[in-house]
């Protein structure tokens, strides 16, 4: 386990977001409690699911396998997360290791989908004490722009829904496992689809924000992850962060998270709905397939609306300096060939030769030009490029 | 009996298609299709360096590949080694001493040729993170049959029954190979005779990586 390198912010940006976030705006032009355009699309497999929340995009694919139960919960399966923060999200996070934050976002999955029993896994068993079907989540984290955690619970929760784990029969003592093309295979049992919000809070939780970017969250005090499920339930509450909260905070978050969720809810059930069509009507789907078309994006974006009704400030434009560089071109001096004296700063004070006093200088140029191209040629000698000067002959 | 490809016959290669710059955070990335086959490669670089890693007249260049279900393992680690040495003839690392070019392959959907994939796809994004390189590569898998046939960029099922998988990469200059990669046995005849049929292509994808759809499909 590491402790995982912060990501770096100027205190300009830092402030500019601050005073935005205090006139009630966002960087980005969206409202206080909008989220970002969620997409969710499906792969060839069953169980593969890709969610993209605005530039943060996620990839969940669901497989199954038959293990031996614990010994406590005999005729219970498994559901097992696994969360990869690819290096290829942000350059912040490291292969191999699984950092303090893949871990936070592993157990707020098992808070999430598994403490709240959203997938029954009493459904999951074989043989009572001897075979149960091990249920595994692999969730890479593609891209990093802010709100993993929601993007990686809806990822998870509607690759599940998706997923068919392949018909078992058990006659006497054996068990056999029927292929896709023997037998349909079936689906997990659902029974409610968990899903969170993430509220960032500044400015020790004055000013809170749905679903922070990740320069947002760069400069938030700390944040507040509510999961519910369609029924108003709900299924997790995960605070991070330095930051103290009074109840009616709380109680105000979970009105909000009740109206997004029914949204999102919506979206993943359309989703899945959209998927299932196109399967039964024969139609090839999936990843590849949504890539068909020939196309280059050069990060294409969805054209927000930004007030711009409150009256805008500009500054007037001070005319001292214009007026300066005026000045300075008429007081332009010809020192000699190639040499301009500009200002009233006096001798050009660079390069001065002791010898040759304070003298202007000048560098023969063609000189130099030669000098270049002969150490291109012979590149690697170190040797020292002449530097020729001369009196200026006025 | 092997089995027939419903879209296309056995020596040409299945519809390709490619998208650049599709995330946000990398330098450049790129996504790469053939047929059923996807996956997605993010390239940062040149960027800072761990001193251990450091070389004092070249870039550090890492690739690291992700499989979709589970921890990579050995063959994972093979792979890495075959599309760093094959980046490593193509990328001017010299241009960038001291610094690190890092390459992440994220596998989406395996359905045969993924090697060929993975490394076109690597191509796409280096081309898309400007970073200098000598030239353009191309990939192309190969299959031979038991009864001696050449199966060109085989499925996944074409692969399982194969006697032989050979996949090579082309460069675009004088089309020249600069990697080879074989599983299975062949006779040194038919391994000529596959370099050039993957050839045929690989020429083909390299003049126009963007419209590779368009020039092979004709």
């Amino acid at each position: 386990m590491c402790t995982m390198k912060k990501a770096a912010i100027s205190n300009a940006e830092k402030d500019f977001i601050l005073t935005c976030i205090k006139n009630r705006r966002r960087v980005d032009g969206r409202q206080a409690y909008d989220f970002r355009n969620a997409k969710i699309s499906f792969g060839q497999d069953l169980g593969h699911c890709e969610v993209q929340l605005g530039d943060t995009r996620v990839l969940c694919q669901v497989s199954c396998e038959i293990i031996e139960p614990r010994q406590n919960r005999p005729t219970e399966g498994g559901l097992y997360f696994n969360v990869e923060l690819s290096p290829m999200a942000s350059p912040l996070f490291e292969p191999g290791r699984q950092s303090e934050f893949g871990i936070e976002i592993i157990r707020f999955l098992e808070k999430t989908v598994r403490d709240s029993r959203a997938i029954d896994t009493e459904s999951l068993c074989i043989v009572a004490g001897e075979k149960v079907w091990e249920i595994r989540i692999d969730i890479h984290v593609l891209n990093h722009d802010g709100n993993i955690m929601d993007c990686v619970t809806m990822a998870a929760v509607t690759a599940l829904s998706h997923f068919r784990r392949p018909d078992v029969s058990v006659v006497g003592e054996d068990v056999q496992v029927h292929s896709a093309a023997d037998r349909d295979p079936v689906s997990l049992s659902v029974h409610h689809l968990p899903v969170s919000v993430t509220f960032a809070y500044f400015d020790e939780g004055k000013y809170l924000l749905v679903d922070p970017t990740e320069r947002e969250e760069c400069v938030m005090d700390g944040s507040m992850i509510l999961s519910m499920n369609i029924h108003r339930e709900l299924c997790t509450a995960h605070m991070s962060g330095d930051m103290l909260l009074v109840k009616d905070q709380i109680i105000r978050c979970t009105q909000t998270a009740i109206v997004k969720v029914s949204e999102l809810t919506d979206l993943i059930k359309k989703a899945l709905e959209n998927d299932r069509k196109a399967r039964a009507s024969g139609n090839k789907c999936g990843f590849a397939e949504t890539q068909r078309q020939q196309k280059v994006t050069y990060l294409k974006r969805d054209v927000t609306e930004v007030d711009v009704s409150d009256k805008v400030e500009i500054p007037e434009i001070t005319l001292d300096e214009t007026e300066d560089s005026k000045d300075q071109a008429e007081s332009l001096v010809v020192l000699g060939k190639g040499t301009v004296q500009v200002g009233e700063g006096g001798h050009n004070t660079w390069l001065v030769d002791d010898v040759q006093g304070v003298k202007p200088v000048q560098q023969k140029r063609k000189k130099k030009k030669k000098h270049a191209a002969k150490k291109v040629k012979d590149a690697g000698s170190s040797e020292e490029e002449e530097t020729v000067i001369l009196v200026p002959d006025s | 009996m092997t089995s027939q490809r419903a879209d296309c016959g056995n020596l040409e290669l299945r519809s390709q298609s490619c998208e650049q710059n599709l995330l946000s955070r990398p330098d450049g990335s790129a996504t790469y299709c053939q047929g059923d086959t996807s996956v997605i490669v993010a390239v940062y670089g040149p960027a800072e360096v761990k001193q251990s890693k450091e070389f004092l007249d070249k870039a550090t260049l890492e690739v690291i590949f992700k499989p979709k279900v589970g921890i990579p393992g050995c063959s994972e680690k093979f792979q890495e080694r075959l599309i760093r040495n094959t980046c490593e003839t193509i990328v001017l690392t010299a241009l960038h001493p001291r610094s690190s070019i890092n390459i992440i392959i994220q596998v989406m959907h395996n359905a045969g040729s993924l090697l060929s994939c993975c490394v076109n796809s690597t191509c796409m994004a280096l081309l898309d993170a400007g970073l200098p390189m000598s030239c353009l590569v191309a990939a192309v898998t190969c299959s031979l049959s038991c009864d001696g046939d050449i199966i060109l960029d085989p499925t996944s099922q074409q692969e399982k029954e194969a006697k032989a998988i050979l996949t090579f990469v082309f460069e675009s200059r004088d089309n020249e190979i600069i990697t080879s990669n074989t599983h299975g046995i062949y006779s040194i005849k038919q391994y000529y005779s596959c370099v050039e049929a993957c050839r045929k292509y690989g020429f083909v994808s390299c003049q126009s990586p963007l419209g590779t759809t368009n020039t092979v499909e004709q």
